[in-house]
Parts: C-alpha cells; sequence; structure tokens
C-alpha cells in the first residue's frame, strides 16, 4: 500500500516535473551560456569563441571573464543607435498598429453575434500562413515598379513611382501587417465582454459619443489594449526578418545586428553581448507582458 | 410507515454514517468545526445552513474530495479515513449535475457500472432500470446539451442511483430547477427514497425543501451543528434564534424573565404592557435572565376590537403595511416601541366586510402555547 | 443586446481585411503569371507549379520541414499539455513563478535571442547541428504556445466532472483518460496545429540551429528572396497557402459537424 502511494506520488510529480526540466535544459540553460559568451573573448576558430570556462579552473574562469563585448557596444555608437532605432520603429509600428487595430476590433465587436466567430477565423487565418511569404508578398507590392506604383499610377494619383521598399515606411508597413492579428485578437477579446448598456448610459446621462469612447470603452478596454501592445512592442524590438526584406540597407535595427555579427561577422561573443543588450531593453515589458497574460489566463472564469 | 420511522431515537440503533468531532481547516479558516453526527440507515437527512456554514465541506468528506483535519468518519462501522473518493460506497449528485458532455445519457449512467468491471449485459439491464426509474427511456441515446435542466436532473439522479450506493449525496438537488419543477421533483426524490430503501443525504440552503423532504434537518452555522431534529421540531421548537430566523419567518420579543405562574413563565418586555405568559415547560430559566420570545407570524391575531381584560399577550399597534398573498394577507404592525411585528392571516373567506385597514390601531394577541422562550 | 453596425465600423471592417488579404491575393494570382517578371502581368500559365516541382532542393527542404514540424510539434504537444496541467491543477508549488516566466518569456522573446542562445547551448554539450537541434529548438518554442491554448483550456473546465468521475469509482489516471482528456483534446489538437505551423513558419530560430543537410523550406526561400523575386517563390508560397486554407476549413468543419452530432438526436 506504501509503495503504491510512493510510485503514485512520483508518477505525479512527473507532471510538472518534465516540462520544468525541458525548460530548464533549453530555455534557461542556454541563456546562462549567451551571458557567459558575451564575456569571453573571440577566437576565430570553430566555434568561433574561445571557451573561458575550464571545471579544473574556477580562479581562471572568473579572471578570464571581462567585459571587453560591452565595452565595444558601448564604444561603438553603432549599437547605441541600433537600440535607439529599434525601440522607435518598434513604439511606432505598435502605435500605429492601435490605430489600424481598434477600429477593426471595435467593428467585429459590434457585428452580429453569428459572424463574430467568423471574422475571428478571418483575422487568424493569415497568421496561419507562412510569416515570411507574407512579407515576401510586400516587396512585389512597395518595390519602385510594383504593383502599388502601378495602380496609383493607373488611378492618376502620382506621376512617378513612389520610394517606399527599402525604406523605414516599409519596415512600418511590414510590421503593421505582420502583427495586426497579435492586436486585434486582444482587443476584440475585451471590447466583444463590454456591455453596450454601459455606452447607452453614458449618452443617457449626457455625455456624447466621442466622450463615451474616450470616458467608457477605452478605459474598459485597457486590458486589451496594453496586452496587444506589449504583443506588438517586443517581438517588433527584435525583428529580423522585416527590416532585412523590406528595410534596405539604411534601417537600422538590433535583430539585425546581432544576425551580421553572428553570420557575416562570426564575432559570437560580441552576438551574445548584442543579445544580452537587446534583453536588457525588453526585459521590463516582457515581466509586465508575463504578469498581464498570467494574471489574465488565471482569473477567467 | 414513514411516520413511525425513527431510528434516532431508539438507543440500540447502529447508527450508518458517523462524524466523530470532525474538524476541518483551510487554512485558518475553521470550515467544520468538532462536530458530532449520526445519520441512520434509510434517513432522508437534510444539512441546512446558509451559504459558508460547513455543509458542503461536511457532505464533500464524506464522499472523499476532502479529508478531516482532525476527528474520524466511518460508515457502517469502517474507518473512512485514506479511503479515496472511487473505493466509497457513497455516490454524489452534483450541484451542476456534472454530467459529461462527451457521453450519452446512458454512457453516463453506466459510468460507474463500467469502473466496477461489470459483464456488459448486467450493465445494459441495470441503465434500463435507472432509465425506467427516472422515465427517460426514450432520451437515452441524447447528449446532455440536448437535455432541459430538469431532465439533466434526473440523469444525474439515475448515474448516481445506478451502482447502488449505501449513501446517496445530493448537493443543492433542486437549486436549478424553477419553482414549479422543484417542488414535483422533491416528491418525486422522496418516492424514489422511499422505494430504493436507500440513505439519502441533501445539502440545501433552501429551508422549504428541507423541510418537504427530510426525516430530520441538522441545522448548520459556522461549521457547527445547531439543532438536529424534525421538520416539525425545527419549525415548533427552535433551539436558538438563529434557527427560529433561519427556518421560516419569526417575531422576536426580548425580555426578562419575572418567574413561573401555573406552569407559564412571566416574561416582562418593553413590547408589551403586561409581562408575556409563555407556556414552554421544557425551558429551565431563572428570574431575572434575559430572553427572546419567538413568535411565528401564523400564530398571531390581528384584531380591531379591544381584547378582553383578562386575555393573555396583548400587543398594540398600528397597521404600517399590508401584503396581500391570495392564500394568506400579511401584516406588518408597528408597536409604539418601534417594532415591527409580522402577522400573517389565512383568508378563509372570499369577502371580508370592513377589513383591516392602513394606518389603524390594533391589537394583536397569540395564545401561551404559540410562543417559544430561547435563552440568551 | 441589439448591436448596430454603423457605416464607420463597416468601413474599417471592409478597409482592415482587404489590407490583410489584398497582399496574400496579388502572391497567388502573380503564381499564375506567365512572365518571369513578378510585377507585370504576362497572361495565364502554370509553368511555375511544374518548375516547382523539377527543383529538386527545394522539395527536399519542404520534406525536411514537415518532417520538423510533425516530430517538434508531436513533443510540444506532451510537454505543453503537461506544463498547463501543472500550471492548473498543481496549485503552488515549488519554483512556479520561474516556471511561468520559462513559459510566457519565449513567446515574446525575440527569435534572434532564442535561436542564438540554443545554438550556443548545442555547442557547448557539442550537439551536432542539423535535423536534431531545430527539433529540438522548435520543441522548446512551441511547447510554450501550446501550454498556453490548453491552459485556457483547462481553466473553464468543470472540476466537478473529474470528481463525479472519480466517485463513480474511477481512480485519477482512469479519469484522466475518460473524462478530462476527451473534453481538452480540441485544444490539445489546436495547440499541435499551432506548433506544426510555427514550426513550418519559422525562419530565424532555424537558421541559427541549421546544419549540413538540414535546410528547411523558409530558410531556402529565404535565401532565393535575398536573391530577387522569384515567380516560382509565388508558386510555392501559393500551394502553402492553399494548403493552409484547406486544412483551417477541414478543421472548422470537422468540429462544426461534431457539434451538430451530439446535438442531433441521434
Amino acid at each position: 500500500m506504501k509503495e503504491r502511494t510512493f510510485t503514485k506520488r512520483l508518477s505525479a510529480a512527473l507532471v510538472p516535473a518534465v516540462p520544468y526540466l525541458w525548460l530548464g535544459v533549453f530555455f534557461l540553460v542556454p541563456f546562462l551560456i549567451v551571458l557567459k559568451i558575451s564575456l569571453s573573448d573571440t577566437a576565430i576558430a570553430q566555434p568561433p569563441y574561445k571557451p573561458v570556462f575550464e571545471w579544473s579552473d574556477i580562479a581562471a574562469f572568473f579572471s578570464a571573464l571581462d567585459l571587453e563585448n560591452f565595452e565595444l557596444l558601448v564604444e561603438d555608437d553603432l549599437y547605441f543607435r541600433a537600440t535607439l532605432s529599434s525601440v522607435r520603429i518598434a513604439a511606432l509600428s505598435t502605435v500605429l498598429l492601435l490605430l489600424v487595430g481598434f477600429p477593426i476590433a471595435y467593428g467585429m465587436a459590434r457585428a452580429p453575434e453569428r459572424h463574430r466567430s467568423l471574422l475571428v477565423a478571418l483575422v487568424i487565418l493569415p497568421f496561419w500562413t507562412s510569416f515570411l511569404i507574407r512579407i515576401y508578398a510586400w516587396i512585389a507590392i512597395l518595390k519602385p515598379e510594383g504593383l502599388l506604383t502601378q495602380g496609383l499610377m493607373s488611378l492618376g494619383a502620382i506621376s512617378e513611382p513612389i520610394e517606399i521598399l527599402n525604406t523605414e515606411w516599409a519596415v512600418y508597413i511590414g510590421i503593421v501587417y505582420a502583427y495586426l492579428p497579435f492586436m486585434v485578437l486582444p482587443l476584440y477579446a475585451t471590447l466583444e465582454k463590454m456591455d453596450d448598456t454601459l455606452l447607452e448610459a453614458a449618452l443617457d446621462l449626457g455625455s456624447t459619443p466621442w466622450r463615451s469612447f474616450w470616458t467608457i470603452t477605452v478605459p474598459l478596454a485597457m486590458p486589451g489594449i496594453i496586452a496587444g501592445s506589449l504583443l506588438c512592442f517586443i517581438p517588433a524590438v527584435g525583428e529580423f526578418v522585416i527590416p532585412d526584406l523590406l528595410g534596405g540597407s539604411e534601417t537600422l535595427m538590433i535583430g539585425r545586428q546581432l544576425w551580421s555579427e553572428f553570420f557575416s561577422n562570426r564575432d559570437w561573443p560580441l552576438a551574445s553581448a548584442v543579445a544580452i543588450l537587446l534583453l536588457i531593453v525588453l526585459v521590463a515589458p516582457i515581466v509586465i507582458y508575463r504578469d498581464v497574460e498570467a494574471r489574465r489566463v488565471e482569473t477567467r472564469p | 410507515m414513514r411516520r413511525t420511522f425513527s431510528p434516532w431515537a431508539d438507543p440500540n440503533a447502529k447508527p450508518l454514517i458517523r462524524f466523530e468531532n470532525v474538524t476541518k481547516r483551510f487554512g485558518d479558516a475553521v470550515a467544520v468545526d468538532r462536530l458530532t453526527l449520526d445519520i441512520f440507515e434509510g434517513e432522508f437527512f437534510c444539512l441546512l445552513g446558509p451559504s459558508g456554514c460547513g455543509k458542503t465541506t461536511l457532505m464533500r468528506m464524506l464522499a472523499g474530495f476532502e479529508y478531516p483535519t482532525e476527528g474520524r468518519i466511518t460508515l457502517a462501522g469502517q474507518d473512512l479515513a485514506g479511503v479515496p473518493p472511487y473505493r466509497r460506497p457513497v455516490n454524489m449528485m452534483f450541484q451542476s449535475y456534472a454530467l459529461f458532455p462527451h457521453m450519452s445519457v446512458e454512457k453516463n449512467i453506466a459510468f460507474g457500472l463500467k469502473q466496477d468491471g461489470l459483464p456488459k449485459p448486467e450493465i445494459a439491464a441495470r441503465v434500463e432500470e435507472m432509465l425506467r426509474l427516472v422515465q427517460l427511456e426514450k432520451l437515452a441515446k441524447r447528449y446532455p446539451s440536448q437535455l432541459s435542466g430538469g431532465q439533466r436532473q434526473r440523469v444525474a439522479l439515475a448515474r448516481a442511483l445506478a451502482k447502488k450506493p449505501k449513501v446517496l449525496l445530493l448537493d443543492e438537488p433542486l437549486g436549478a430547477l424553477d419553482k414549479k419543477l422543484r417542488e414535483e421533483t422533491q416528491f418525486e426524490l422522496m418516492d424514489i427514497q422511499h422505494d430504493l430503501h436507500m440513505t439519502f443525504v441533501v445539502v440545501t440552503h433552501d429551508q422549504e425543501e428541507a423541510m418537504t423532504m427530510a426525516d430530520r434537518i441538522a441545522v448548520m452555522d459556522h461549521g457547527r451543528i445547531v439543532q438536529v431534529a424534525t421538520p416539525g421540531e425545527i419549525y415548533e421548537q427552535p433551539k436558538t434564534r438563529f434557527i427560529a430566523e433561519f427556518v421560516g419567518d419569526v417575531n422576536i420579543l426580548e425580555g426578562h424573565v419575572m418567574g413561573q405562574e401555573n406552569g407559564l413563565w412571566r416574561v416582562k418586555t418593553a413590547s408589551a404592557e403586561m409581562p408575556l405568559s409563555i407556556d414552554d415547560p421544557d425551558e429551565v430559566l431563572h428570574s431575572g435572565q434575559a430572553v427572546a420570545i419567538a413568535v411565528r407570524p401564523e400564530k398571531m391575531v390581528v384584531q380591531r376590537e379591544k381584547p378582553a381584560p383578562e386575555a393573555v399577550n396583548v400587543l398594540t399597534g398600528e397597521v404600517w403595511d399590508i401584503g396581500y398573498l391570495g392564500d394568506w394577507t400579511v401584516y406588518r404592525i408597528r408597536l409604539a416601541t418601534g417594532e415591527i411585528l409580522r402577522v400573517s392571516c389565512a383568508n378563509v373567506s372570499r369577502f371580508v366586510e370592513n377589513p383591516i385597514d392602513w394606518d389603524e390601531q390594533v391589537y394583536v394577541t397569540f395564545a401561551p402555547g404559540a410562543a417559544v422562550i430561547l435563552a440568551e | 443586446m441589439n448591436r448596430r453596425l454603423s457605416l464607420f465600423n463597416v468601413t474599417s471592417l471592409v478597409l482592415g481585411f482587404a489590407f490583410l488579404y489584398l497582399p496574400i491575393l496579388l502572391l497567388v494570382v502573380y503564381s499564375f503569371n506567365g512572365s518571369r517578371l513578378v510585377t507585370v502581368w504576362g497572361g495565364f500559365s502554370t509553368q511555375w507549379y511544374a518548375a516547382l516541382f523539377r527543383n529538386q532542393a527545394l522539395m527536399e527542404a519542404a520534406w525536411v520541414t514537415l518532417r520538423i514540424a510533425f516530430l517538434s510539434a508531436g513533443m510540444a504537444t506532451v510537454l505543453g499539455t503537461l506544463a498547463a496541467l501543472a500550471l492548473t491543477r498543481y496549485g503552488r508549488f515549488p519554483g512556479r513563478t520561474l516556471f511561468t516566466g520559462m513559459v510566457y518569456a519565449p513567446m515574446v522573446m525575440p527569435e534572434v535571442i532564442t535561436g542564438l542562445s540554443l545554438l550556443l547551448f548545442f555547442v557547448a554539450v557539442d550537439l551536432d547541428r542539423g535535423f536534431w537541434t531545430i527539433t529540438l529548438a522548435h520543441t522548446t518554442l512551441t511547447m510554450c504556445f501550446v501550454t498556453v491554448v490548453v491552459q485556457s483550456r483547462l481553466m473553464t473546465f468543470d472540476r466537478s466532472l473529474e470528481e463525479a468521475a472519480m466517485d463513480l469509482g474511477a481512480p485519477p489516471l482512469r479519469t484522466f483518460f475518460a473524462v478530462t482528456l476527451p473534453l481538452i483534446a480540441p485544444s490539445i489538437v489546436a495547440g499541435f496545429l499551432l506548433a506544426f505551423t510555427l514550426s513550418l513558419d519559422d525562419l530565424v530560430i532555424a537558421s541559427f540551429n541549421t546544419g549540413p543537410g538540414a535546410t528547411t523550406l523558409p530558410i531556402k526561400i529565404y535565401s532565393q528572396v535575398r536573391l530577387g523575386l522569384s515567380p516560382e517563390i509565388n508558386a510555392a508560397s501559393t500551394i502553402l497557402i492553399g494548403l493552409v486554407t484547406l486544412g483551417v476549413i477541414s478543421a472548422t468543419l470537422i468540429s462544426k459537424r461534431s457539434v451538430l452530432r451530439s446535438r442531433r438526436n441521434v
């Protein structure tokens, strides 16, 4: 009897233990390794970094650690500018996403109930198709002689090709396009739950529709606004594919910098240092997001 | 038959279920507090109390979903400590019914039998029998989502009964039904319990439900049992003010004992000019003791004419409110002290000449035997 | 609840969905272009589809990608379901905060960081990069998504159903397989599909962790796109889009049918 309960307890403990261990090994440990390597010296070898950790010599380990890579990050203002411009592009994209996403989410929430699940499916559907392909589709549209120019020219709106591809504008369009479902869905989730009679009550009490929107709808949609914004902002800061394919060589973004340190310059320690830098920028938003998300999931009825 | 069923009065009877000094704590909160209770075989037993009184915890300990922090629960002499829910000869009908949505009605009913590894024909026969019992033969293949609330309740009952448990636990069995259906179902439950000679333990917060169905009621408050008795005793002989107020409507008059006279207690109150005379010989009281007098509204009489001078228990006041309920009329009488008495009056005649009207000065009287004294 | 769509609502919906679908539509249309130039219409043709199927390297990449997606989604589904159960059914076990952190962080963390850190890990433990490293990396990323999908279903799960099963004599493990699992199955399937798609789609993490002989479709497409637009890619994309659309539609129909079946009096 006692043995049975012991094996039972053991098997019950496996449920959290297995995924816990998995994430520990494949998420936490790699993370610590990045931190370690960011502190080691470059050596052109395979792998292109000098391991600084020798089990036999702890003292040497600490003495070999240095902030050289980070000093380089600070000295070369390329990384500083890349970080700044990443945050700027991500922030502006998030604002644009809110402006584009809110009316869509609002329209969906006000649509007749029988159509709503179809609308949600339509928002999600593009998400299921390849991200890369969807960005690729925009190249043909935004090219100087591309479909957008052709369309506008045939309408007579413009007389000569407009330059969008390989500018920051193309990056904004790409991010807004690719991340729109992540903004619309959380917004829709909060707006859909909103009680219509609240707005009626506000109107009845003499508030104009515009005022009611700002004093009732927006505050009640706040959880969705925050969740959606973080969900878009965080990955956008580290975005690689969109600036690489749409932004041209001028667009400076940190994720792209990391990529080129790694693949082009083969400087793994410096790439790791860039990763740590990126993470420092994102640690606050990620922690907030985790709290918001955990609370949202756990307080659902 | 039913009326003479009273094993609790027999000192030699062995209880089926026994709670001995059971305490259940959740962290710092005490849900059940040193509770002792016997339930006998064949009883229809109700646990009655307001929400949070511990009645559900008590039931869940019997089912095996919670274990007592202290004390012992035995079932037919067997200690239930450490016995998981799936090994107890006890089945439960859940408040939400908890019907498996992915199984048809017959699969739901067969679920428990399958766990016992019964042969298929036997399971089929038993399911058939249960469906007949709750009159759902025609809906055997349906899924819970295709049933009405009343039908679901029957499936839940059939499923819990299928294993012929020693005890059937019912958690607010009628809570989700509308009023009319509730009344019908009450009597059906009683019939089923009687026909199957099974022990039913019902948790409810609805006193009417408890009064109608139960052989005995245990009224609970703050994790303790305040009184265990038949419905009649609970209503007519409430032990405490809490029970008097929780079960039915009651008027409470506070006062002090003056002494005993001709077997009646004399109690001085601020509400009446003269001391009140109460026939409650079982109470042991002393002079000067603070007590509460409880009188049910239907046991009071309201009249316009001044009672004879020798009349006892006369209160005066004015009509504050009149509520006409069809079968009853309820008067709310305001006494000089500001207290409001509730007096109900059966409408025995269709026509009343010159009925009592609002703001009239009236007299309220009650017989000495109509009231109960509750020691504070 | 009589909600009315205003003109503004309709306009924003129409414009919004046009924005979402027009680029994809154009991509599909131009996959049937007769011209080699992606932006100039040269008449209807299916030549690029034929060329696609002759492209051995692309076909091979597709096969590798599918195998990785299938394997990693399978593992992620098991791990994610366990994690969801841990988060909903195990109360406050030690290290829970770290655990939720590790579940939510990979979902928002920039892929470049996840990709780089996993690569450095594989190098440190001296694991040859290729098919398996991508599979492990995708499993780690996608299991978090599975966790969230299954967890939100478990949150709304009526616990009394499990109690009822136990009350009727089913021990915990049998209760799980007879009651819990069938009822959360749709969310597990959804989690699997999500993991599968994410793995199919991933470029960044795969690029970091790939090795000889493990070129996935996104890596292949990316290297071609960098060389310039090609109608062949349009054709490949159209096939992918078609498959996904077919999958989503059939999944919807299947779930509708099962709902109908359970509603109908059989």
